[in-house]
């Protein structure tokens, strides 16, 4: 009878490495066959290019010089973060819900490597749909005034800022069950973080006890950071450190908040019960 | 003896409401161990915590010889887990569902590729293997989610109520698919409503209420200790329902007996086809017209109710 429970024939042939691997392409089947979730994702950051950037753009001031377009163009692409945030959230929770999750929980795989597996594939999705953005960006007049070093750097940062955005995702539809709120939450950070921020407007017109929440909205530094780094116009207005320093606080106050959400999403993933 | 599942005085707690409180089990390898219970019995619970998804707040359990709070990983490589809801990714076709959880346990690409296959033919779902599995029905996803948890072939098997609101032709499929496994030499422990589906699978039963096993042993001790099939009978004109009753009361055990509300007859009757026959001949005799005339075997509600004294939809409150 011990002969029965010695019959393990669980292969060695694979890493956590591998594991992940496998869980992107998971992801990356399910966005060929619901091509849905990019239209999600695109449509926000798409609607603020051409409204703002094209209809609008006369009527609004550019803070120093140059053209609103130049402007926009970094707030769109990061909002793109923002708006993964609820597709990312409502994976996990339809995860949680079908069962899946316990499914993977009960094999004898790294815990991190099904988060990983996740947030590399949605990072995937992300990076196409900034590359859009940008596209739909260098179609109205945005350009890049800086060299390939400095493009580069910005698209990082700007990545980074995606990346942290689908963990925070995580966490969320690890914490709340229920779609239609996550729905609800998802759609609220898009609008009160895109605009509590640089993203769009300057702070500087905003009510002075706005201003400093605004200006230390991640959001912000990241934008700015991008716009430094791609020569577009920015506010001449430097007050305040993410103003001064906007990559060092962009890569500083991202790195703290994936500090924080990594483990905490991995603990809730090991004690999270289906409902 | 070698018990491939044994459990000791699992107590979990949620808040205020006591989810186990001190499940012992005993599982031999290589049988099958039947969980009947009502919802929130804690059969759920149970599973959860000997398949490492939870953490139970004192008592021991071994899966496989491991530990299942110390050693959780060697616990996972042997066991396969099929939960009370089919967990197959419905964008996934059956076969993507079947190989990338044969990657995810190490099987490698291309055995992970020939044991889909072979299960997808198994389960026959290979018409349907490459189509997403969220177009199958109900029993196509039940049987791909068993496929999908036997894909390493793991020595210890926990099937969360894996017949719940199939209709009876899947049903019968997935008991031959159980039945099988075990046939291999796996170890199942499967959790159920159905003292039917306990009856055809299990070796013995364990019957759970309020988070404890309440009885325990084979299937024909459990089923002598709730009662023998009984006959049910309704008559055509109320008036002769005492006439009915004394027909059944010269061929029944004890005095047979009619519900309050003017309907069903009841009567304990000796085993045996003859004792049917008698009962049917009876009635005739006295020239009562049956409209309803029935044998009724034990249902889980009556276990609880001999067992708990008490209705099993009652049976989760407590």
């Amino acid at each position: 009878m011990s002969l029965a429970l010695e019959r393990v024939v669980i292969g060695e042939r694979g890493s956590a490495l591998t594991d992940t691997f496998a869980l992107v392409g998971r992801q990356l089947t399910h966005l060929r066959r619901a091509p849905g979730k990019f239209v999600g994702i695109a449509m926000n950051p798409l609607v603020m290019m051409l409204v703002l950037g094209y209809l609008f753009k006369n009527f609004i001031v550019v803070p120093g010089s140059g053209d609103y377009q130049e402007y926009i163009l970094a707030g769109c692409a990061a909002q793109v973060g923002l708006a993964s945030v609820g597709p990312s959230a409502i994976g996990v929770a339809s995860d949680l819900r079908t069962g899946l999750m316990d499914r993977l929980r009960s094999l004898p795989i790294s815990r991190t490597s099904v988060l990983m597996g996740r947030t590399l594939s949605d990072l995937a999705l992300a990076a196409a749909t900034v590359a859009v953005v940008s596209l739909a960006g260098l179609l109205l007049g945005w350009r890049i005034h800086t060299g390939l070093w400095e493009a580069l750097a910005g698209y990082g940062i700007l990545l980074l800022f995606v990346y942290t955005m689908l963990w925070v995702g995580v966490l969320i539809g690890l914490a709340i069950h229920t779609l239609e709120t996550i729905d609800a939450v998802g759609a609220l950070m898009v609008v009160l973080f895109s605009f509590l921020s640089s993203a769009f407007l300057s702070t500087d017109g905003m009510p002075e006890w706005i201003r400093p929440i605004a200006a230390w909205n991640p959001l912000s530094a990241v934008v700015t950071a991008c716009r430094d780094l791609w020569g577009n116009p920015s506010s001449p207005v430097r007050d305040g450190l993410p103003a001064q320093h906007p990559v060092i606080v962009a890569l500083v106050s991202l790195a703290l908040i994936l500090a924080v959400v990594i483990p905490l999403s991995v603990r809730s993933f090991r004690t999270a019960a289906a409902r | 003896m070698d018990y491939a599942i044994w459990a000791e005085g699992l107590r979990k707690r949620y808040g205020d409401h006591d989810a186990l409180t001190g499940v012992d089990l005993a599982v031999p390898a290589g049988t099958v161990l039947g969980v009947l219970g009502p919802n929130g019995a804690g059969k759920t619970t149970t599973v959860r915590t000997l398949a490492t998804l939870l953490r139970p707040d004192s008592g021991q359990a071994k899966v496989a010889g491991y530990n299942v709070v110390t050693q959780p990983r060697e616990v996972r490589r042997r066991i396969g887990l099929a939960g009370q809801y089919a967990a197959v990714d419905e964008l996934l076709t059956g076969r993507e569902n079947l190989v990338l959880l044969g990657t995810l346990l190490r099987l490698g690409r291309k055995r992970a590729r020939e044991r889909s296959t072979e299960l997808l033919e198994r389960f026959e779902l290979t018409d349907a293997a490459d189509r997403p599995a969220g177009t199958y029905s109900g029993g196509m996803r039940r049987r791909l989610d068993l496929a999908t948890c036997l894909i390493a072939d793991p020595p210890v098997v926990f099937l969360d109520e894996p017949t719940t609101g199939l209709d009876p032709t899947s049903r019968v499929l997935l008991w031959r698919m159980v039945r099988e496994q075990v046939a291999i030499g796996t170890t199942v422990l499967l959790t159920t409503q159905y003292l039917e589906e306990a009856d055809q699978l299990a070796d013995s039963i364990v019957v759970i209420d309020a988070g404890r096993v309440i009885a325990e042993g084979t299937p024909d001790e459990l089923k002598r200790k709730i009662g023998e099939e009984w006959l049910e009978v309704s008559v055509a004109q109320p008036t002769q329902r005492a006439a009915a009753l004394a027909a059944l009361a010269r061929v029944s055990v004890g005095e047979p007996s009619a519900a309050a509300d003017g309907g069903v007859l009841t009567a304990q009757l000796p085993a045996g086809m003859g004792a049917v026959a008698a009962a049917a001949a009876a009635l005739g005799d006295a020239g009562v017209e049956v409209v309803d005339f029935a044998l009724r075997r034990p249902s889980l509600d009556d276990v609880f109710f001999t067992l708990t004294g008490k209705s099993s939809g009652e049976g989760g409150q407590s």
